[in-house]
């Protein structure tokens, strides 16, 4: 095997127990190979410990942008052997193996790489890592020289033997790794870009967080739950530089109702969390909605009920965003599609929710998160936040009725006005009232800001050719698995439409939709939430979805085996969609 | 400054006639106007009950929000603008019941804000059920056998956390309520302040009449600096002395903390994002 398959990309997978140190081979894997020129693209699954079980990473590698996981390894790094026994039965019969053999049992795709041994004499068992990202480089044909430049920045103020040893131990990983590139074990025909050198490199969860600031948010507090955590703590990091409030809390009710109590003084506030504390924060969101209080919820999903799978990933939580909080109000989901999307919508979030004085849930999940790729740019125009309040005079009514519904918002302390916030119904100056009249004036004001919210919504992306029979719809993180999948099915009469606005859908969707005479709808959950959305919201059938649930993201040979299965079988009604109940995967 | 600036014209008080709260909101509008703070400069949070009504009845800007949840919407505000005058007000049903893990938590995090808590050991918005104070006998429609759990000692709790302003007041006792309302908005740093109310509807064990044989005023000797002596008083229940318990100075506020603050108080709207920090933070992703 010398050349490249179709996809253009060199796919490896590493696996290990927990605290085997497979985070850091990633981490000096995709920084290094996208330094030397690849573009990269790694996702992960792991267990819910701290110690042992079985992990893996894939990276891709290419010569294009990837955005998206592959079935398919190339390049398989086993570091003990419960993780050869769970992943080997995925590896095809041109799999390169690497491991120690003495630790692994028998295979004929196996090439003897004793990590442990390497490292040792190098000068401690620990090393095993370096020998792994070593022998990667090596087979890749990159150079060691910025290798050096990472082991001094990761080990900036440990003893300089560390990095020594370190160096030792990649090296000799990068000879193995060179010797096994001669024999053409792998392809060879990887292109590097110069250009991609200076690409950025984020994963799901730092583009987030830099969304976050851009968007101009200087208060942040949640209470830790798995995949939200790593936003409220990439942001802690940031306090100083930023003047940021950074605040753990007792529960995620405190932090629900901390950011907004931030959001009335004129902080821009948000909170991360996962299902279950989202849930518990029902009531805010709700509070939020009859105060008209501008706040922004980051709900990375999981899979549940209740405690679920802590690491794993699902879109199971799109019905939970929609309609939690008791009442009727507007709310913004915005659910990105890539790291792209998870800076630029992240940033948005925060105008929209102070624009437009509604509560706003980015939707993520472990899959998005957790991920790490390439990119060229940010988009940082207007990088500056504009914000939407106003210096009050002594009239002022936090409450006043206009057109489209926004009142201006003021705060307290800012022009000598007094700045009311009720959760019972109100009168227009923020103090209960029980006219029944008034009850449906603010009724009608609050749902014109959803209006808004339709009007000036994140347009779908339309994927593939124009002219198609089938349309194959997704949301959210599965949007470059869609896209890649597409391109597998040039031959077929596909074409896709990615959401990232999934609530309120915008107002264009039922003429996107009406394009194609049969729709089938893509999600990480078990009964199709967003098919019986879309159903539901433009009165055109969803014919059939396709639906995954094992706690792990969808790969592009997967999903284009299932579309093609599905549109080239003759059963798939033309007429009518499905009911709710009949949902199923196919 | 007069109490008149706090009044609020031609309102409709939804309190029963009697009710201890009216005598709470002359007491507070009365410590405001002495502490000369500005309706503007001040911000009321509350949560849902009676008591928490009480901001609709006065001029200031307020927060209104959730039932327990006052204490958290306070530290934010104070937080975001440390320039304001912050207290987060409440029955005691919502304070301590219902906000019982804030209460904790906002003692440990000792932001600088005034907690006044309308005790009135019973839940008056709902008619009637046991609150976490109420007294064991108490007998209400739902606690039919009459309350038969320990009730929550709010002094001694804050004590315990080490809060650094803890007081009781009756009120019956307008004046001593004025000196001690002043003392605790003051404070640097939370200030818990546990109202003696009566609900004269659906309380008839803790009546005026009750309240007057049942509590005393801290002897001049007591020294609001003994943490144990203040835990001895707290822990008295026979009759309930009024006062400040315990006072500590000096302990950091949550502010304080917030390295935010460290150079400037000005508050957290009117500071534009470094865009030039964030373009270099976002540039070293390009790096190793
Ligand atoms: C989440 C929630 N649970 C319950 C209620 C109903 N509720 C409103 S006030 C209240 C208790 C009121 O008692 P207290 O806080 O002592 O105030 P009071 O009316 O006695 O002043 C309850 C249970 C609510 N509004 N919200
Ligand atoms: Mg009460």
């Amino acid at each position: 095997m010398t050349t490249l398959s179709e996809d253009g990309s060199l796919n490896i997978l590493l696996g290990g127990a927990a605290g085997q140190g497979i985070q850091t081979i990633e981490q000096g894997l995709t920084h290094l190979l996208k330094q030397a020129g690849y573009h990269v693209f790694a996702c992960k699954e792991y267990m819910s410990r701290i110690r042992g079980g079985s992990n893996s990473t894939r990276i891709r590698v290419a010569s294009s942008p990837v955005a998206a996981p592959l079935e398919r390894i190339d390049l398989f790094i086993s570091l003990d052997r419960e993780a050869f026994e769970r992943l080997s039965p995925h590896l095809a019969e041109q799999t390169l193996i690497l491991g120690d053999q003495n630790q692994l049992p028998k295979h004929p795709g196996l090439v003897h790489l004793p990590l442990d041994t390497i490292a040792e004499e190098a000068g401690n068992v620990r090393y095993a890592g370096s020998v792994a990202i070593g022998a990667v480089l090596g087979l890749l044909n990159t150079c060691l020289e910025q290798l050096d430049d990472y082991l001094r920045q990761q080990f900036a103020d440990r003893p300089t033997a560390l990095i020594a040893g370190n160096r030792v131990a990649a090296t000799a990983g990068y000879r193995f790794g060179r010797q096994l590139r001669e024999r053409e074990m792998l392809p060879t025909d990887l292109r590097r870009l110069a250009s991609v050198a200076g690409d950025l490199l984020l994963s799901g969860t730092e583009a987030i967080a830099l969304g976050a600031l851009a968007g101009g948010c200087n208060f942040i507090a949640s209470y830790p739950m798995s995949p939200g955590t790593g936003v409220l703590t990439f942001l802690a990091q940031q306090e100083e530089q930023f003047g940021l409030v950074v605040d753990q809390t007792e529960d995620e009710i405190a932090a629900v109702n901390m950011a907004l109590g931030a959001w009335y003084t004129g902080a821009r506030a948000l909170v991360s969390t996962s299902g279950g504390g989202f849930a518990l924060m029902g009531e805010g969101l709700s509070l939020a909605g009859v105060t008209e209080s501008p706040l922004v919820i980051h709900l990375a999903q999981r899979p549940g009920p209740a405690t679920g799978l802590p690491t794993r990933t699902e879109q199971g939580d799109l019905e939970l965003a929609l309609y939690s909080g008791h009442g009727e109000f507007p709310r913004l989901i915005l659910a990105p599609g890539s790291l792209q999307e998870a800076f630029s919508l992240t940033r948005h979030a925060f105008d929209r929710a102070d624009a437009c004085q509604v509560p706003v849930i980015l939707l993520t999940d472990q899959y998005l998160v957790d991920s790490v790729g390439n990119l060229p740019a940010l988009d940082l125009h207007n990088l500056q936040p504009h914000h939407h309040i106003i210096e009050t005079d002594k009239d002022y009514c936090r409450y006043r009725i206009t057109d489209n519904g926004l009142s201006p918002r003021g705060l307290p302390g800012h022009g000598s006005g007094l700045v009311c916030l009720d959760s019972h119904e109100h009168d227009e100056e923020g103090h209960i009232s029980e006219d029944l009249t008034l009850r449906v004036v603010m009724s009608d004001k609050r749902r014109r800001k959803g209006e808004l919210l339709r009007r000036e919504a994140v347009v779908p992306q339309w994927l593939g050719s124009g002219e198609c029979e089938v349309l194959a719809i997704c949301w959210g993180s599965t949007l470059h698995v869609l896209r890649e999948a597409l391109q597998r099915l040039r031959d077929l009469p596909v074409a896709g439409l990615h959401f990232s606005q999934v609530f309120p859908l915008p107002a264009e969707t039922e003429n996107l939709l009406g394009r194609a005479s049969r729709r089938v709808v893509i999600e990480g959950n078990s009964t199709g939430q967003f098919a019986r959305l879309l159903q539901q919201s433009c009165g055109l059938a969803i014919h059939r979805c396709i639906l995954k649930y094992d706690g792990l993201p969808f790969s592009v040979e997967g999903l284009a085996r299932q579309l093609r299965t599905l549109i080239e079988s003759a059963e798939w009604p033309l007429e009518g969609g499905v009911k709710n109940h009949e949902f199923k995967g196919v | 400054m007069n109490s008149k600036v706090y009044d609020r014209e031609g309102i409709d008080i939804s309190w029963c006639p009697g009710c201890g709260n009216y005598a709470i909101l002359k007491i507070l509008k009365q410590a405001l106007s002495e502490l000369a703070i500005a309706p503007q400069q001040l911000v009321i949070t509350s949560g849902i009950g009676q008591a928490a009504k009480t901001p609709h009845y006065l001029r200031t800007n307020f927060v209104n929000g959730l039932h327990g949840r006052a204490l958290p919407v306070a530290v934010a505000v104070k937080a975001a603008h440390p320039d304001l005058t912050v207290l987060a007000e409440g029955g005691d049903g919502d304070m301590y019941g219902e906000g019982g893990n804030h209460f904790l938590h906002a003692v440990r995090r000792n932001p600088d804000l005034t907690h006044l808590v309308h005790n009135n050991m019973v839940y008056g918005l709902t008619k009637g059920q046991a609150s976490p104070t109420s007294l064991p006998g108490f007998v209400t429609p739902l606690q039919t056998r009459g309350v038969s759990q320990e009730p929550f000692n709010p002094l001694s709790v804050a004590i315990a956390l080490n809060a650094g302003f803890v007081a009781r007041v009756f009120v019956g006792a307008f004046d001593q309520a004025v000196t001690v309302f002043k003392a605790a908005i003051r404070h640097r740093g939370y200030a818990l302040v546990d109202i003696l109310q009566p609900c004269v509807t659906f309380n008839t064990l803790n009546t005026y009449e009750w309240f007057g044989t049942h509590t005393y005023p801290l002897e001049a000797a007591h020294d609001p600096a003994d943490r144990q002596a203040a835990f001895a008083r707290a822990c008295e229940t026979e009759r309930l002395p009024l006062g400040i318990f315990y006072r500590v100075e000096g302990q950091k506020t949550f502010e304080e903390q917030l390295p935010v603050y460290r150079d400037t108080p000005e508050p957290l709207y009117r500071r534009p994002l470094d865009t030039s920090r964030l373009q270099a933070l976002i540039a070293q992703k390009r790096g190793l």
